[in-house]
């Protein structure tokens, strides 16, 4: 596989799957999964914040999930 | 409200004896996703009026209601706050868990779950499903929204999930009554067959193993999955733009509070002079006694004063209502994240904020979806300083007394700018403190943001229509209850024993307290409406219209505008203006700030910082005013 990117890598429109999450053991994983988050799921960049890129707007299958620049660079993806 | 249906659920169920062997009804608890529709299906069985709209986070406290299925049997349906899954981090989540799982003394255990869902997004919501059948309960899967399913053309077989789960699956669209005879039907097969329970998991399903069966699943029965629904991602396209969605955002609320004032204009005419009309009849017909007297410059000079205002409470919350019920409030949320992150707060707090605005106190309550216990804090710490419906009364008046209608760029008005002004120095009042609060007394880690942006819903007029009219209810019941009494009140305390107000015995308590304010620049008048005003915001306007009628009711009955407008001076005006946007002049707020925060401690530092901020605004004001020689 290539390098590992996060959702924080991608830019508005963007399409991709996710592979992982960047540090399993953190709490915050477990909120990401319990919303919908898992492997394989197919998600796409809707919209970015004015500055920072935070907050980050989601697609994720069907649902749209908005998340800070710090939960979006948990999440691993690949490029589609 | 829920202890109240709780009463009434009690009262219909004890007289039931029809019901054979069980001892009262049976207990169903509504589960599911948050904005799955939980509570318009809670509505449209019991026939209860739960509050519904359309963000995540809606209900955050348990409601009661009884139901009745076609075989007769009874029901107790509890409506839950939102849940994903198991993990319960934020107040309102850990009460749905606690009433599941039955370690509450308020209700039985349930008996069954209804597990809501969103049908068009089956894909995630299945690991919803399967979390919850691991807690080994009868249920019933409904799968909700059936009708945006159906519109964007996903396909499901609802008859292999269903056979997949194990368990009931019914589509339902719970705005409408499709689906709810089938749920009904179904229920009742259920409580006839007396399923034995599944052993519940010994222990909590590994959840990401949870996910991978859910996906599995979605993969087999749903037949055919468009993409995210096309009207929604064009609207988000320019609503979420980063230059172009906040430019709306603020275009919205501008619009907002010019249309509260130049809408209202006509209706509070009519009702000013229906008023006037009344009040002028009643002199004319009784005798000029102390009843006289009583009825004009008490009663109806005070609930008068107040009643008045209602068009623009109900223009106010049509627009309020529309965000919550379009969608748009949760992408205000987002739009304003940035900024909550630079103060230290959650973005979900946005959410708590922005209803603040109709009233501080579901504002409070809402707070209850923040997960850290410091951002939920802050967040009812400033609650009171969005600027609540309560005080548009206030505001309105003074700004018609005092405020030429100016037209300013020829586009606005200068009644409307300060109006908007007055909102603008809450909101940034607030933003203020929660980042000395974040520094100080609640700092913490900064906090992350995970929220669903849902759909974009066209709301239902109908239920539009109830929800101005609760909103109605509660504002006319107030004037007809606190204002009323204080109207009453109150001039009893201004009419006895002397002739002047200072020699009345509300002079005589007020002069105690204005000591404290004349270095602000108010005066008695003002000072005597703030102690009942200390009830509601609205009050002190009530108070007002009472104590300027008796004061001036030798002349001709004249509007409480024109009576202020000779009494105060502007510098006065203003002071008092500062006055309310700082104030916690509300019982009910400092009760339920009391309620939530469950401390003493920091409900005084509630109470004190905003009373200090509010003395410290209005001398300002007075003084600033007086220097400038206004
Ligand atoms: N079109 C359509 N809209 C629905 C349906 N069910 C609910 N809604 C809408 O979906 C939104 C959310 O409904 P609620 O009943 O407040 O959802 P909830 O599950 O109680 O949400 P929380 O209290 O936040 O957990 C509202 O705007 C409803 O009007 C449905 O079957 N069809
Ligand atoms: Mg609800």
């Amino acid at each position: 596989m290539t390098d590992t990117i996060t959702i924080r890598d991608l830019k508005r429109g963007e399409h991709a799957s996710v592979t992982g999450f960047t540090d399993a053991q953190a709490p915050i994983v477990r909120e990401l999964r319990e919303i919908g988050f898992s492997e394989g799921d197919d998600i796409e960049v809707l919209a970015l914040g004015a500055f920072g890129a935070t907050p980050i707007s989601v697609r994720l299958n069907r649902t749209i999930i908005a998340l800070r620049g710090g939960e979006a660079a948990m999440i691993e993806v690949a490029r589609r | 409200m829920t202890v109240l249906e709780d009463i009434v659920t009690d009262e219909n169920t004890s007289g039931q004896m029809d019901v054979p062997e069980k001892t009262g009804p049976r207990t169903i608890a509504l589960v599911g996703a948050p904005n799955a529709g939980k509570s318009t299906l809670f509505n449209g069985l019991t026939g209860g009026n739960a509050k519904v709209a359309n963000y995540p986070g809606v209900t955050v406290e348990t409601r009661v209601g009884l139901f009745e299925t076609p075989a007769g049997s009874q029901f107790n349906l509890i409506d839950l706050p939102g849940i994903y899954g198991l993990s319960a981090r934020s107040v309102d989540a850990r009460v749905a868990l606690s009433v599941i799982q039955g370690q509450t003394e308020a209700f039985n255990t349930p008996d069954l779950m209804f597990v809501v869902i969103d049908a068009a997004q089956l894909r995630t919501h299945l690991q919803t499903v399967l979390q919850m059948q691991s807690l080994g309960k009868p249920m019933i899967v409904v799968l909700n929204m059936m009708d945006l399913a159906t519109r964007d053309g996903l396909e499901i077989d609802a008859a292999k999930l269903e056979e997949k789960l194990g368990v009931p699956v019914v589509a339902a669209t719970s705005t409408r009554k499709a689906g709810r005879a089938d749920l009904l039907k179904r229920l009742d097969e259920v409580m006839a067959s007396e399923t034995t329970l599944q052993e519940s998991a010994a222990e909590e399903p590994d959840l990401r193993h949870v996910q991978t069966t859910a996906r599995q699943l979605a993969s087999e029965v749903i037949l055919h999955e468009p993409g995210l629904n096309k009207l929604t991602r064009t609207l988000d396209n320019i609503l979420l733009h980063p230059v172009a969605g906040t430019f709306l955002l603020a275009a919205i609320l501008f619009f907002v509070f010019q249309a509260v004032f130049s809408w209202s204009t006509v209706p509070m005419d009519m009702i000013d002079g229906s008023i006037g009309a009344l009040s002028g009849w009643l002199a004319g017909v009784l005798p000029d006694n102390w009843i006289q007297s009583l009825l004009v410059d008490g009663i109806i000079a005070g609930v008068g004063s107040v009643v008045i205002f209602l068009p623009q409470i109900i223009i106010l919350f049509l627009f309020i209502l529309l965000m919550e019920m379009t969608g748009y409030m949760a992408r205000a949320a987002f739009l304003m994240d940035e900024l909550m992150l630079k103060v230290g707060l959650n973005g979900r707090a946005f959410i708590p904020l922005l209803s603040s605005f109709a009233c501080a106190i579901p504002g409070m309550m809402a707070a209850r979806v923040l997960e850290s216990e410091r951002d939920r804090l802050t967040t009812i710490l400033i609650a009171p300083l969005m600027t609540c419906s309560a005080r548009l009364p206030v505001y309105t008046l003074l700004i018609a007394a005092f405020i030429p209608p100016t037209a300013v760029g020829g586009l606005f008005n200068l009644q409307g700018i300060v109006m908007f002004a007055l909102y603008l120095i809450g909101i940034l009042s607030a933003i203020l403190v929660a980042f000395v609060l974040r520094k100080t007394l609640t700092k913490g880690e900064t906090q992350p943001l995970i929220m669903e942006l849902p759909t974009y819903k066209m709301p239902d007029p109908w239920e539009l229509l109830l929800g101005l009219w609760q909103r109605a209810k509660i504002f006319l019941r107030r004037a007809g209850t606190i204002i009323f009494a204080v109207s009453i009140v109150l001039w009893v305390l201004i009419s006895y024993p002397g002739d002047t107000l200072r020699t009345s015995f509300a002079g005589m308590i007020g002069r105690v307290i204005e000591p404290i304010f004349a270095p602000i620049g108010f005066n008695l008048e003002m000072v005597i409406a703030l102690v009942p005003g200390m009830a509601a915001r609205e009050v002190a306007v009530g108070a007002l219209g009472t104590v300027y009628a008796v004061a001036d009711a030798e002349e001709n009955t004249q509007g409480l505008a024109e009576a202020l407008q000779s009494a105060w001076s502007l510098p006065t005006a203003l002071a008092f203006l500062a006055w309310y946007i700082f104030a916690p002049q509300c019982i009910s707020t400092i009760a339920v700030a009391r309620r939530e925060t469950n401390s003493r401690g920091w409900t005084a530092l509630m109470v004190i910082y905003l009373f200090a901020l509010a003395y410290i605004s209005a001398g300002l004001t007075y003084w600033g005013a007086r220097s400038l020689g206004l």
